[in-house]
């Protein structure tokens, strides 16, 4: 029964243990992805076709089925008349603020080498409520950055491969007109791929540099529910006929992958926790076996079949609870424990330690996986012993 | 639970009666027809012994009579009611109210102490406090000599000692009927002499029924009524 309960144990910790690590690291990916692009974006308009199916019965009447051709929709770049689609989305309760963002490529120019650049040109006091840029700044200031129409905010690659530092100056290129900005900031998101690529100017700057005076720029939106993004998307989305895009949707493949690893871990640890449950079954039948006599005896003083499958129970519950509240110490003091462990990741985000998530809802599955598995080892055993006739066990000592 | 205190049963009604019961083990080829049409009576303060050769269904029909094994055929009343063919239920409540079993062997629980396990019926039956329980057992211990080893556990106490711990456990819930399969098979003369004039003291006091399984003539003999068994039926 030792050997089951110290299955147990491991098994509840480890299930904790994995739980904390994979959802640490997905939970800081999220924050991560939505602190750099915010949790949605409004992109392009879509017209819809103005065409509905229509079923009909099998006289060609009318019937009520009927859907939408939403696959025929025709887009249009960029989000159209800004001002009035501002005000509309800011009609939602759950939005908590709108940045108006121009997005394009040019090629950035310093003294050392050039690089093609992805440039954002933002409103620095509508993006600081949609992302997490204030604490993404590394050196330099975003107050710079907001009173200089000519500066710009370089990200930490962009930064290295071009050598450039606070205070120097640079030349983006694009259609053959080169402007000069001053860098007043470099920022880190933590997701290599931006980091080697993006700048930010300011709006204004940006329309001079690629031309667009007007239109074609998107939206990135603050929510007060992160978790509901996706459902408040599907309603700005119907409302506005612009593409929406909840961040569920566009880092579907990653968070994928991240659920995949997390199910994953979860199926693989709980093979401990079942390997504990086939030994305390074989525990407990032996028991069973054991003590045939001793249970013959207390059903011929009384005690009724539930009262024999109840000690058996008993002796499931009682390892099932030593287990589970050892399992969930042991848990949070490795998860603790790992959680001060150094690793250096760099690429869909940067860490510098083990990420963990403390969330009681991995000791509430640990305990109820162990919970499903001891009851199940414990009741075959208790019903085979609550079986037993009397008669048929005592019999067998005398005739 | 019941919490019925034991009544007294009225000299005119037996405590058990048995008619015609039928009872063969084993399987197929193998079976054997041990009991072949048992008729008892059982009255209040009386004992009773049962005698016969190996293997000619004292036991068996003991377990019958004790609602541990059901008959093939056959019924029994256990004060007037009729429990051969009741539910499972109420053939175990039926023991732990009316029924005290002696088995050949003790069958103590070894983890627990002879007060324990003299507790364990009324712990079951629940119609006494924790401290009653505690001070009947202390005395049952005591009427069969073993008050100074109440908290001693059943493993510490030598074979006899043990099987007076499981005669006072049988006396527990002050049981309407007491069924014995050699109750001091394992006892020397004078601890046999003993548990048997307790029990017959008992009888008469409480007027309990004893249905005692013996092959010790001297005890068969101070016995109220003696019966005879030779291949699963009663003889003269």
């Amino acid at each position: 029964m030792l050997m089951s309960l110290a299955g147990i144990v491991f098994g509840v910790g480890f299930f904790i243990v994995t739980q904390a690590q994979t959802s640490g690291f997905e939970k800081f990916y999220i924050d991560t992805i939505i602190g750099a692009d915010s949790p949605i974006r409004i992109e392009d308009r879509f017209q819809l076709p103005g065409v509905a199916i229509k079923g009909a019965g099998g006289e060609g009447e009318e019937t009520d089925f009927y859907t939408k051709t939403d696959s025929n929709r025709k887009y249009t770049r960029g989000i159209e008349y800004p001002n009035k689609l501002r005000a509309a989305v800011e009609d939602f309760s759950d939005v908590t603020a709108v940045s108006e963002v121009l997005q394009g490529d040019a090629r950035a120019i310093s003294s050392f080498s050039e690089e093609l650049a992805n440039v954002l040109g933002i409103r620095i006091k509508d993006h600081l409520q949609v992302t997490d840029i204030q604490n993404q700044i590394k050196w330099g200031s975003i107050d710079n950055f907001r009173f200089n129409p000519s500066s710009v905010l370089l990200s930490i690659g962009l930064a290295e491969r071009l050598q450039l530092q606070i205070g120097d100056y640079m030349l983006f290129e694009y259609a053959g007109e080169t402007r000069r900005y001053k860098v007043v900031g470099i920022f880190e998101t933590g997701i290599s791929q931006i980091d080697k690529s993006r700048v930010f100017m300011q709006l204004g700057e940006a329309r001079a540099l690629f031309k667009k005076p007007f239109g074609q720029a998107f939206f990135q939106i603050g929510v007060r529910n992160v978790e509901q993004a996706g459902l408040l998307a599907e309603r700005l989305e119907e409302a506005l006929n612009h593409n929406v895009v909840p961040w569920q949707e566009r880092e579907r493949s990653w968070l994928q992958v991240f659920s995949v690893l997390r199910i994953s871990s979860a199926i693989t640890v709980s093979t401990i926790i079942l390997i504990s449950g086939l030994g305390m079954f074989n525990t407990l039948a032996m028991l069973v076996m054991e003590k045939t006599r001793e249970i013959a005896i207390l059903r011929s003083i009384g005690y009724t079949r539930q009262d024999i499958s109840r000690i058996f129970l008993w002796q499931g519950v009682l390892v099932l609870i030593a287990g589970t509240v050892c399992g969930w110490a042991f848990g949070a003091g490795v998860t603790l424990a790992i959680s001060k462990l150094p690793i250096k990741i760099r690429g869909i985000f940067t860490a510098d330690s083990f990420v963990v998530n403390w969330d009681i809802n991995h000791y509430i599955w640990a305990a109820v996986v162990a919970g499903i598995t001891v009851m199940i080892a414990s009741y075959i055993p208790a019903r085979r012993a609550a079986a037993l006739e009397p008669g048929t066990i005592i019999r067998g000592t005398s005739i | 639970m019941s919490t019925e205190t034991p009544v007294p049963t009225p000299a005119s009604q037996p405590v058990l009666r048995a008619e015609n019961l039928h009872r063969s083990l084993g399987e197929g080829e193998s079976r054997v027809h041990v009991l072949r049409g048992i008729n008892l009576q059982l009255k209040p303060a009386m004992t009773y012994s049962v005698a016969g050769p190996s293997g000619c269904g004292k036991s068996t029909m003991l377990y019958l009579l004790g609602l541990l094994d059901r008959q093939d055929k056959g019924q029994i009343w256990i004060r007037g009611e009729l429990m051969s063919d009741a539910s499972d239920a109420e053939r175990t409540a039926a023991r732990s109210r009316h029924i005290g079993f002696v088995f050949q062997f003790h069958f103590l629980l070894p983890e627990f102490s002879a007060a324990e396990n003299v507790m364990l019926p009324m712990k079951k039956l629940g119609a006494r406090s924790p401290e009653e329980m505690r001070s009947r057992a202390e005395y049952l211990l005591g009427l069969v000599g073993l008050g100074a080893k109440a908290d001693r556990l059943a493993t510490h106490l030598s074979g006899g000692e043990q099987q007076r711990v499981a005669i006072a456990r049988s006396l527990a819930n002050d049981p309407a009927l007491l069924l014995a399969d050699e109750p001091t098979g394992n006892l020397d003369v004078a601890n046999s002499n003993m548990v048997f004039d307790l029990l017959q003291r008992l009888t008469r006091e409480t007027g309990q029924a004893i249905l005692m399984v013996t092959h010790n003539p001297e005890l068969a003999e101070r016995t109220d009524a003696r019966l005879r068994m030779q291949d699963g039926q009663f003889v003269v």
